[in-house]
């Protein structure tokens, strides 16, 4: 059901292969699958109609019509546009002359704006500021006291003359924080208020005296990554209710693919400022356009789960898990146990897969993928004697069956793992002399191509079959000083001549012009993945 | 960082090629996720045993002790008195008629200027169609809507305003499928309370239902006790204590940071002791992706178990959430075993029509409404005056 813009694409594109040209009706195809991947994507029905329009004009063009690879060509406009659109100026917090600079912010309930303001405030700290934080949310119960203990975890100081619980007014609050904010030398005042919803004039009203009695700096509304259709209405009551100047985007660490952050930018031309990403106060940065376009169109998103595996792992832990794999000692199932409970930390199992480019065509087994199942794998690993792990060649008939009893699973399932781990086993061992994951061609020495740039450009050559991963146990494995020398020279060596790329076939290797530099690095591996369905 | 690219690239090839075996064996919860959506729901929902083999058969065994203890709801009464009988309910529906006539007309006078314009062609149903999209009712769910409205115009032949009106009426209840038991079960059995789960992400409300749903209890001559399971966020816990001195309802709560599990358990126990009706847990909000706070989530279930059923888990959906909330309901439902729906913040813009898609592929009803911010604003669900609603209708 989720499926991705280049699973969607490839099917339209795959009776192209081998036509030159897309017709009117190529066309209008590959338009209803991108509106249906947008709308999946909560961006709203205006802009996704615009936007269509948009990319319709350019697919015409000849861009398209030369390249050699349309689909490709088409998703990277539909990109380029994204990025474009979420992108444009991106603006830093305009400082007042006089301080304190004024900021408040907006938004419904429950988008996020205490937290928000505690983690501003934290961030602007961070950067020599001294915030203010102004409790004027007087209306949800105890929004105060959750703001004083935002404050507290932020070591900000709140402004909290009110109770709060439906008590005072708001708009005084504000005014009397300003002069606060001077007494005591605040360069930056976060004015928190009560959430509201665009229809209801009087909250509306209530807001835009605020920013009446303080006249801030900057005023951001405060969104929901979850939002659906609904953001275009929210944002443009907000817009006229009280106007804002940026938008922050919250609860980015959910899986919304966040439509809404394009609606809005589309919308109302206001630039998405920040995004949270947490509940910690630190999970909070400014916004990256580029990542939300593949996050719109859900294309592989290795650098979130890079990111996210660092935030969980500890160092020695991964080199612990990289040099066993790159040691020459057979890779057993206890390595296997290991590595699955760390990934398991990342998350569940499938949002992961998710997150691999390429992954596009098992999508349905991706989704089908449970946790569960991992238990499962794990039981019945644990339900081997240690002898077993280390050689799970011993395991026979009886060996078997009592494994199977004691994972309580049946004896297919053990005997399926344990075969399906030989095939790793040995894929693993190919691997790590150099040939690269067998079926794939073979990555041609990286040299110490340590950088992403020069991954990604080996990446493109190799066109066809890479997953960006299968290069990265070489590298591992370069690191293992002393054998590397000797591989090293036969894989450089070795599979050079495959360079030339006489086995990528037309359209594929072809790939490469077209993918302009205007991609950037990191859309590189989304768009060769997009090629592996076909295969 | 190299060090972390290799691992994690190598394990997920490794899980693949080993794990296939396993993650690609069809199972039974594949069976489940592509079950009717329709009919089956009914029995789900509905009789108490029916869930203990869905349960079952969902979990794959592994958690049956999460699904099992939903059995012995037999004794649940199968209308929710609180919602029928008081006179406060029957306001509550006019109401909820009037706020969603409000704010929504446009949507609901949209379709219908549609439906009953001169000719219904092509780019006529495409606008309905997108009409729908635009509540969020998602693309599967709104094609199918206006491929049935289609058929059925075609085969009854009628074209005036007024039975195209009741055509699409019938589409949209049928969609939301009114034979699904909505009552919210908070009738104690026995010498035990009733216990009501508030699940959810993190802003959609949860506290705030919790503390209406108490104000209804109350308004309706039960008692309840309110556990403030959300040791997590700042403030939450005062937030409900708010709320439960407003209606004199004991709140247990611990300080930040406590185990949220403890101190469900502690509520339900205080609930056996004083003999109240109904014990109300409201629980941190997380988001969906988060395995850690999801199993945590699992184990308050469990650990409130080992004192009273569980009867009620109603998971939290805010009605501006998208697409996105089908995901949500997807992975809550599988931890804890979601039992019913209450959609807040109905009254904005937002329609809230991911329910539907929500309801069909889980089976979970919607059985309360959030309306606003006022302390009363909690209303039963009931899909006709719902769409009536919408349509202007009534």
């Amino acid at each position: 059901m989720f499926e991705t813009l280049s699973d969607r694409l490839t099917t339209v594109f795959s009776s192209l292969r081998g036509k030159g040209r897309l017709s009117e009706e190529d066309i209008n195809a590959t338009a209803r699958e991108i509106r249906l991947a947008l709308l999946e994507a909560d961006v709203a029905l205006p802009v996704v109609r615009e936007f269509i329009a948009q990319i319709k004009e350019r697919a015409r063009g000849e861009e398209v019509a030369k390249a050699l690879n349309p689909a490709q060509q088409v998703i990277k406009i539909v990109n380029e546009e994204l990025v474009e659109i979420l992108g444009g100026q991106t603006r830093e917090i305009r400082f007042a002359k006089n301080p304190p600079t004024v900021i408040m912010l907006a938004g419904l309930q429950g988008a996020g704006k205490t937290t928000l303001a505690g983690k501003l405030a934290k961030w602007l700290g961070a950067q020599r500021n001294t915030p203010l934080l102004v409790a004027a949310d007087l209306q949800r119960p105890n929004a105060v006291t959750q703001l004083q203990v935002m404050g507290q975890r932020a070591s900000v100081p709140v402004f909290a003359p009110q109770p709060g619980n439906g008590v005072g007014d708001p708009v005084e609050v504000a005014r009397e924080s300003i002069e606060h904010a001077r007494r005591n030398n605040h360069n930056i005042v976060i004015i928190d208020t009560a959430g509201r919803l665009g229809v209801d004039s009087e909250l509306m009203r209530q807001a835009a005296d605020i920013r009446d009695a303080v006249t801030p700096d900057e005023i951001l509304f405060v969104v929901d990554a979850m939002i659906g259709q609904d953001a275009v209405n929210t944002a443009q009551a907000f817009l006229d209710g009280v106007g804002y100047d940026a938008v922050a985007l919250t609860k980015l660490d959910g899986d919304a693919r966040g439509g809404a952050a394009l609606s809005i930018r589309h919308i109302t031309g206001r630039p998405i400022m920040f995004a949270s990403t947490g509940e910690k106060l630190e999970d909070f940065d400014l916004f990256h356009p580029d990542r939300m376009a593949s996050r719109i169109l859900d294309m592989g998103d290795v650098l979130t789960l890079i990111e996210q595996a660092q935030r969980t792992f500890e160092q020695e832990e991964v080199e612990k898990m990289a040099s066993t794999l790159a040691s020459d000692d057979d890779f057993t199932l206890d390595d296997f146990l290991q590595q699955m409970m760390m990934v398991r930390r990342l998350g569940p199992i499938g949002n992961l897969l998710g997150m691999m480019p390429g992954m596009g065509q098992m999508r349905d087994q991706i989704n089908n993928v449970d946790d569960k199942d991992l238990d499962r794998i794990t039981a019945v690993i644990r339900s081997m004697t240690p002898a077993e792990r280390a050689n799970p060649k011993l395991i026979n008939g009886s060996r078997r069956l009592r494994i199977a009893n004691g994972s309580g699973t049946q004896v297919g399932d053990v005997s399926g793992l344990v075969t399906r781990f030989f095939e790793a086993q040995k894929m693993l061992r190919q691997m790590k002399s150099g040939g690269g994951i067998p079926g794939m061609p073979g990555m041609p020495g990286m040299g110490g191509g340590r950088n992403k740039k020069a991954l990604k450009a080996a990446a493109k050559k190799n066109g066809k079959k890479n997953k960006q991963r299968s290069g990265n146990p070489l590298k591992a494995k370069q690191q293992e000083a002393e054998r590397a020398a000797e591989r090293e020279k036969r894989r450089t060596e070795g599979p050079a001549p495959d360079q030339s790329g006489p086995q990528l076939p037309p359209g594929f290797g072809g790939g490469a012009p077209g993918l302009p530099p205007g991609l950037g690095g990191k859309k590189m591996p989304d768009l060769s993945d997009f090629k592996l369905p076909k295969q | 960082m190299e060090y972390t690219i290799v691992g994690i690239v190598i394990f997920v090839i490794a899980v693949l090629v080993v794990g296939g075996a396993f993650l690609i064996r069809p199972r039974h919860s594949v069976e489940t996720e592509e079950r009717p959506k329709v009919e089956e729901p009914q029995t789900q929902e509905g009789r108490p045993p029916a869930t203990v083999e869905e349960g079952a058969a969902e979990d794959g065994g592994a958690t049956a002790a999460v699904a099992e203890p939903a059995a012995p709801t037999a004794p649940a009464q199968p209308v929710a008195p609180q919602i029928e009988t008081p006179p406060p309910s029957a306001g509550r529906l006019v109401r909820l008629r009037a706020r969603l006539a409000q704010s929504q007309n446009a949507f609901g006078r949209g379709l219908l200027t549609l439906l009953s314009s001169d000719k219904l062609d092509e780019d006529v149903w495409e606008e309905i169609e997108e009409v729908l999209i635009t509540a969020d009712v998602g693309v599967t769910s709104a094609s199918q809507i206006v491929e049935g409205l289609r058929t059925k115009v075609k085969v009854l032949g009628t074209r005036t305003p007024g039975d195209v009106r009741s055509l699409l009426r019938e589409e949209l209840v049928a969609h939301i499928n009114p034979d699904l038991d909505r009552a919210v079960r908070t009738e104690p059995h026995g010498d035990r309370p009733a216990v009501i789960m508030v699940v959810g992400v993190n802003g959609v409300g949860k506290t705030t239902t919790t503390g209406k749903l108490a104000r209804v209890i109350i308004g309706d001559g039960h008692t309840a006790v309110l556990g403030a399971a959300d040791t997590f966020r700042a403030a939450a816990a005062e937030q409900l204590q708010t709320w439960g001195e407003r209606v004199g309802a004991p709140v247990i709560r611990k300080e930040e940071g406590a185990d949220p599990a403890s101190v469900a358990f502690d509520a339900v126990t205080r609930g056996i002791a004083d003999g109240v009706d109904t014990v109300i847990i409201d629980t941190a909000g997380r988001l969906h992706t988060k395995t850690g706070l999801m199993d945590e989530l699992g184990k308050v279930k469990r650990v409130v178990e080992k004192r009273s059923q569980v009867d009620e888990v109603l998971l939290v959906l805010d009605a501006t959430t998208g697409q996105n909330g089908l995901r949500q309901a997807r992975v809550f439902a599988e931890v804890v075993n979601i039992t019913g729906i209450v959609l807040t913040k109905l009254d904005g813009t937002a329609k809230g029509g991911i329910v539907i898609q929500v309801q069909r592929e889980l089976g979970v009803p919607v059985k309360l409404v959030g309306l606003g911010e006022g302390p009363d604003d909690l209303a039963p669900f009931d899909p006709e005056t719902f769409v009536d609603a919408i349509l202007e209708l009534s």
